[in-house]
């Protein structure tokens, strides 16, 4: 991959100054997460994004309103890019019943019907035959959605990937499956638990198109996002992409980290998705540090109100805990 | 109307595919083979390769994609050959179809009926023929069926694609054959209640699937010996139905479960728990139970018979509780 850094942005402002404010929000959302974390404010498995902003905001501003998503439990990113707001994920985090999960779910949970998210998925792999499903209900149903797909390159060691890559492509369903590859599985290198390290290699071996994107480039995850998405809402079937980032924080809270070089993770820090975006823009005169401190100052603000709406948040009645574990209605 | 379960279970489905284009069926040869019990013969032209769903043998992928269409608005019905194979799906089953609606909040309802063959009894050997309806029947958010009768075969497939959450049904394979009577009732079997199929004052003998048949033929021949056994099917093996179970229990004052599940941790021995909290003062000798043996089912026909309940056992047992054996 040639250096981003001598890249043209090559996308209007409006969309370039929009994912750059994105991957600022989630940045600082998942900063003072961790500060929650220590707190004990927020418990349970916190994964943090940090470091992969770049691929759920290129994707995911490459999907229209009415996509599905269904996204895995390292997903705060998915969320606030789709449109969820800062205070219900946050209050989710909180265990708050003003949470966008009422508290049942957690970091790992997010859910959203109104902006078409399906989870928050904790069983690695666990997502995809669901999104299959999905594009299967679409597409009997005449609809020209693109259900994406994101999962890491953990999840392709899955039967449940293969199963979904199979029956995915031989239905022609529409579903793009978004790979985030960030080496690692927890603490397994991907050269350590896979005989074929070329993950688009095993999506092409189901007859499906792939594509590898830097995933580090917020620009080029979306113009590979795009062409999936184009592709899959044609109804030509299912697209592959890869998406290489990487993952500067540890696996959870939990992760002492010690599996991998920490000189690994500073060479990855250089090229860093945020300031890959905002270095390019100011080298084209497209934005101004005093611009970028006000983008930060915003997400922080939001990241701000959102600790404070989940603190004033509530806690579900213990006599509500048996709800929903079937629709009301019915019984 | 005299008809086999095999035809009852068809004519469900062949109604919910009619009256609901959302309905369709998916699973392993349930299209151009018609069905590995050959209850979708013919579903395949009527119907289409839209709706009659082959699958390749790909249990999680397909259970999964069953649970997906559900929530994107269709209503699947997804057959999985046989429980021993849907353990390859439990995943999805147990982690996605049972969480989704509490998990979300209540965000998220997953509309899927899954059915499957259960049991023993073909010398198909040990991975054909096991019972796990008490795995499922163990999960919070699924309703867990067994029709035993015609009219449950014929009727329990309607409320079942009516329910906003995940069901699981199961078809006792030795009662594909099986000739009953189709009574009027069947067009509106609930799937919330147990059934006392046969009026008793002696004991009741709770059943489910496969065993209510050996219960009411151990019934006949107890009566004979002037005992008059009430035979209780479930029906339902989640939500177990109470009120019904103890309405009967306090009656007959004895009560013992056949069950073609493994007796440790078995379905009976939950029924047998809440009949000795919530029963216990009414009942003149402590619950019993007639499981299979703790083994895998073996192919030997002598030994497949001797691992699994039948009627001289559940007769045995009558006669023990009853303080004549």
């Amino acid at each position: 991959m040639s250096d981003p850094a001598l890249q043209p942005v090559g996308v209007p402002d409006e969309l370039a100054l929009g994912m750059l404010r994105d991957m600022v929000r989630i940045r600082r959302f998942e900063e003072r997460c961790a500060d929650l974390y220590g707190q004990m404010k927020i418990r349970g498995f916190l994964h943090l994004y940090i470091g992969e902003e770049a691929v759920a905001v290129g994707a995911i501003r490459a999907l229209q309103p009415d996509d599905n998503i269904v996204a895995t439990y390292r997903e705060h990113g998915h969320a606030l890019t789709r449109g969820v707001s800062a205070n219900a994920v946050m209050a989710e985090m909180y265990g708050k019943q003003e949470g966008c999960s009422r508290g049942r779910g957690g970091s790992m949970h997010i859910f959203d019907a109104a902006t078409r998210l399906y989870g928050g998925n904790a069983i690695v792999g666990g997502g995809l035959p669901l999104a299959v499903g999905l594009a299967l209900a679409d597409k009997m149903q005449d609809r020209k959605r693109v259900n994406a797909a994101f999962f890491g390159e953990g999840a392709v060691a899955e039967g449940a990937f293969h199963e979904s890559m199979n029956l995915a492509a031989l239905w022609k369903l529409p579903v793009a499956f978004f790979c985030e590859n960030n080496f690692y599985a927890m603490g397994t290198a991907l050269a350590r638990s896979e005989s074929q390290t070329d993950l688009c290699v095993k999506a092409a071996a189901f007859g499906v198109p792939t594509k590898k994107a830097d995933g580090m480039d917020v620009v080029a995850v979306h113009e590979a996002a795009k062409a999936a998405a184009a592709h899959v809402r044609s109804g030509a079937g299912p697209f592959f992409v890869e998406f290489q980032t990487y993952r500067y924080r540890a696996h959870s809270m939990f992760d002492p980290d010690l599996y991998r070089d920490k000189a690994e993770v500073e060479e990855w820090k250089k090229r860093g998705p945020i300031h890959n975006l905002s270095n390019r823009l100011k080298a084209e005169g497209r934005l101004t540090e005093e611009q970028f401190l006000a983008i930060d100052a915003d997400a922080v603000r939001e990241v701000e109100a959102a600790v404070a709406f989940a603190e004033a948040g509530t806690w579900e009645p213990v006599e509500a805990l048996t709800r929903d574990v079937h629709t009301e209605a019915a019984r | 109307m005299k008809m086999t379960y095999r035809e009852a279970i068809r004519q469900g489905l062949h109604d919910a595919l009619a009256a609901d284009p959302r309905v369709f069926l998916m699973g392993e040869d349930v299209g151009k083979y018609g069905g590995s019990y050959a209850v979708s013969k013919g579903f395949l032209d009527e119907f289409g390769p839209e709706r009659i769903r082959d699958t390749p043998l790909s249990e999680l992928g397909f259970v999964g994609a069953g649970i997906g269409a559900a929530l994107g608005g269709m209503r699947p019905i997804v057959e999985v050959m046989t429980v021993n194979f849907s353990l390859l799906a439990l995943d999805q089953i147990v982690n996605t179809a049972a969480l989704y609606r509490h998990m979300s909040g209540g965000q998220f309802s997953v509309p899927v009926v899954i059915r499957m063959a259960t049991g023993a009894g073909r010398q198909l050997a040990a991975q054909h023929s096991h019972s796990l309806e008490n795995w499922y029947a163990h999960v919070p958010g699924i309703t867990v069926l067994a029709p035993a009768t015609i009219d449950d075969a014929r009727g329990m497939l309607k409320p079942a694609l009516a329910d906003p959450d995940p069901v699981v049904i199961f078809e006792h394979a030795l009662l594909y054959n099986f000739e009953g009577e189709l009574t009027d009732t069947a067009r509106d079997v609930d799937i919330r209640s147990a059934k006392v199929l046969r009026a008793g004052n002696d004991i009741t003998l709770i059943a489910y699937g496969g065993t209510v048949w050996k219960a009411q033929e151990a019934a006949k021949e107890l009566a004979a010996e002037r005992i008059d056994a009430e035979v209780l099917d479930l029906r339902v093996l989640r939500p177990l139905d109470d009120a019904t179970i103890m309405a009967s229990v306090r009656r007959t004052r004895r009560a013992i479960v056949v069950d073609e599940g493994w007796r440790t941790g078995s379905l009976a021995a939950e029924v047998m728990a809440r009949i000795t909290e919530q029963a216990f003062y009414d009942l003149d000798a402590p619950p019993a139970r007639v499981c299979s043996e703790e083994v895998p089912i073996p192919y030997a026909k002598h030994l497949e018979d001797a691992a699994l309940p039948q009627v001289p056992k559940i007769v045995a047992a009558v006669r023990r509780l009853l303080g004549k054996g």
